[in-house]
């Protein structure tokens, strides 16, 4: 358990290691510098110089990647080229906003997709398990953002109970901030939900298939408080790892999301940083959704152990 | 073996109709895609425009026969990119000794953390948004998905008599890899391209929505969602039209995907 613990902690770390060098490289290896791309083709080459003197862009590639790095592990996010102003605050600002998106979809998701493909798996034969199945077939079909248009015209539009776009941070006002984050909760939570109901369908198919689920039958438990008491742990393994894969899909999805309802979140950050050729801000967002994937994977990886104990003297 | 099951037909009835309207838009369009004419604004559909003009009076249906080509076109080579890195990969790590295997396992694991959006964003900051940028990293970010099927289907023809003899007889490993191996995942392949081929469709309607995709004036199914917003109260069917597009392609390629892999691998069939 301690060994696969370390195993485990040391893959994330190489990990974050090998992608910190691949997106700074990424970021250096572009077809003119930084400081040019920030100023514009205009700029003299005296402007240009002076700002990669100020950024210390003028330094070996390998000072400034482990200049950059060092930043990040003490919360140094450097300051922009273009606006001049620290990225660290602004990341932490803005990653609040996304993380309350991806948290609320999430619960949207597995709300939804626990019941429905519990009983997608138990009905697989029957109208109502084939019909849930269908429908989950489009929800997969539809991205995140298009779903997000299609509540907008509906709830905002047609019927006018929601705003359709806009952000207040909970401490100024929680009933407004309620109201602004349902649309864009619900469009990512409904797309992944769908994809999850699938994953949840097939797991509880393979439990189902069990003998110790045929066993517990025979004892003369009815089928669902069988499912419940034997099956869905069993069933949670496969899930899990779905979960922490569709939770990179969703911070990702959230970039989209965030232009739809105009919300000021890590996404919209990093856009604007693309539009306004802002490099190093471009860098250390990317970076920051990274990060947040690789550890999501690797606390994945942990809760697979804590669910079936199975794994823990696999190895 | 049962030939033809639901999800294959209807995947391959939708993946068909797209093949035929983009085929159709080279020789035909109701009106010139791009043609502007300010007198039919925002006109709702009508015999002349049946589904309807934009705010530049472009005519939707026109847009929408055009902008299948961009779809197809984006997918055709990011499925294309990836397949030809990620099964070469797949079929590599397969037969490798097990730790240079694991190494290029661990990369391809590593890869998965960018995810295609993202890439293809990074790219487009880097080199500029253009359709061969957004297909490009679409592409290398769905290698490893396709490495990581290949490598386990080619593990377990690798374990079958017909290989080991080979191997016995003193075949070399490429060899066998290109005789044996490569043929007996070309269903796994094609599986994994048809949803790739799914993935890549969202990808590049997200990417053209955020303005990252195909640069105007080409028609593109994203980039019309996204010119529709403004108008979400006054003609929201223009959203719509595009929308059902996009969802109607990714769930032709999905169900086709699902079709295949039950036809490929009727021990599964039971469990979609």
């Amino acid at each position: 358990m301690i060994l696969r613990l370390v195993e485990r902690a040391a893959v994330l770390v190489i990990s974050l290691a090998v992608a910190s060098v691949l997106v700074f490289g990424f970021m250096a290896v572009l077809p003119g510098d930084p400081a040019r791309v920030a100023l514009g083709v205009n700029a003299s080459d005296e402007a240009v110089a002076a700002l990669r003197q100020q950024f210390g862009l003028d330094r070996p590639l390998t000072t400034q990647y482990f200049d950059w790095l060092g930043g990040l592990l003490h919360g140094d996010f450097g300051t922009s080229y273009v606006s001049k102003v620290a990225i660290g605050p602004q990341v932490a600002d803005r990653f609040q906003v996304t993380l309350w998106l991806v948290v609320v979809g999430m619960v949207v998701a597995l709300v939804l997709a626990a019941p429905a493909g519990t009983v997608m798996a138990a009905r697989h034969r029957r109208l109502s398990g084939l019909a849930l199945s269908a429908l989950s077939q489009l929800g997969v079909a539809i991205p995140a953002f298009l779903a997000g248009i299609l509540l907008i015209m509906v709830f905002a539009v047609k019927l006018g109970w929601l705003p359709a776009n806009g952000w207040t941070p909970p401490a100024s006002d929680p009933g407004m901030f309620l109201k602004q984050l349902i649309l864009p909760a619900l469009s990512l939570g409904l797309v992944q939900g769908a994809v999850l109901t699938r994953y949840v369908r097939s797991a509880v198919l393979d439990v189902l298939r069990e003998d110790y689920l045929r066993t517990a039958r025979a004892k003369g438990l009815r089928p669902f408080p069988a499912l419940w008491r034997h099956g869905l742990r069993n069933a949670a393994v496969p899930v899990v790892t779905v979960l922490g894969l569709q939770l990179a899909t969703l911070l990702i999805g959230a970039v989209v999301v965030e232009r739809v309802f105009v919300i000021p979140g890590l996404g919209s950050l990093l856009l604007d940083g693309v539009s306004n050729r802002d490099l190093l801000l471009v860098q250390d967002v990317v970076m920051v959704l990274v990060v947040a994937v690789l550890v999501v994977n690797f606390l994945v990886d942990l809760l697979y152990v804590a669910l079936d104990p199975r794994l823990r003297v696999a190895r | 073996m049962r030939r033809w099951n639901p999800s294959l037909v209807v995947g391959l009835a939708i993946v068909g109709l797209i093949v035929v309207v983009a085929l159709l838009s080279f020789v035909w369009t109701p009106y010139d895609a791009t043609l502007v004419d300010p007198a039919v604004r925002l006109a709702s559909p009508s015999w002349a425009h049946w589904f309807g003009t934009d705010k530049f009076g472009r005519d939707v249906l026109s847009q929408l026969m055009v902008g299948s080509r961009t779809t197809l076109f984006v997918g055709l080579v990011a499925v294309g990119v990836a397949a030809v890195i990620g099964v070469p990969v797949g079929v590599f790590a397969a037969m490798s000794p097990r730790w240079v295997s694991e190494v290029v396992m661990r990369g391809n694991d590593l890869l998965l953390a960018f995810p295609a959006l993202l890439l293809a964003i990074m790219f487009g900051a880097v080199f500029g948004a253009s359709t061969l940028t957004a297909m490009v990293a679409i592409g290398i970010a769905t290698v490893p998905s396709f490495a990581r099927v290949i490598r386990s289907g080619a593990l377990q023809v690798m374990r079958t008599e017909y290989v080991l003899a080979a191997r016995a007889a003193g075949r070399r490993p490429f060899p066998v890899a290109l005789r044996h191996v490569l043929p007996n995942v070309t269903s796994l392949i094609t599986v994994q391209a048809s949803v790739s081929f799914a993935i890549a469709v969202l990808a590049e309607a997200a990417l053209s929505f955020l303005g990252y995709g195909t640069p105007p004036p080409t028609p593109s199914w994203g980039r019309m969602l996204q010119e529709s917003q403004e108008f979400l109260f006054s003609a929201p069917r223009l959203a719509v039209f595009p929308g059902v597009a996009i969802a109607v392609a990714v769930l032709g390629f999905n169900l086709l995907g699902d079709g295949l892999r039950d036809r490929f691998d009727p021990k599964l069939e039971d469990r979609r």
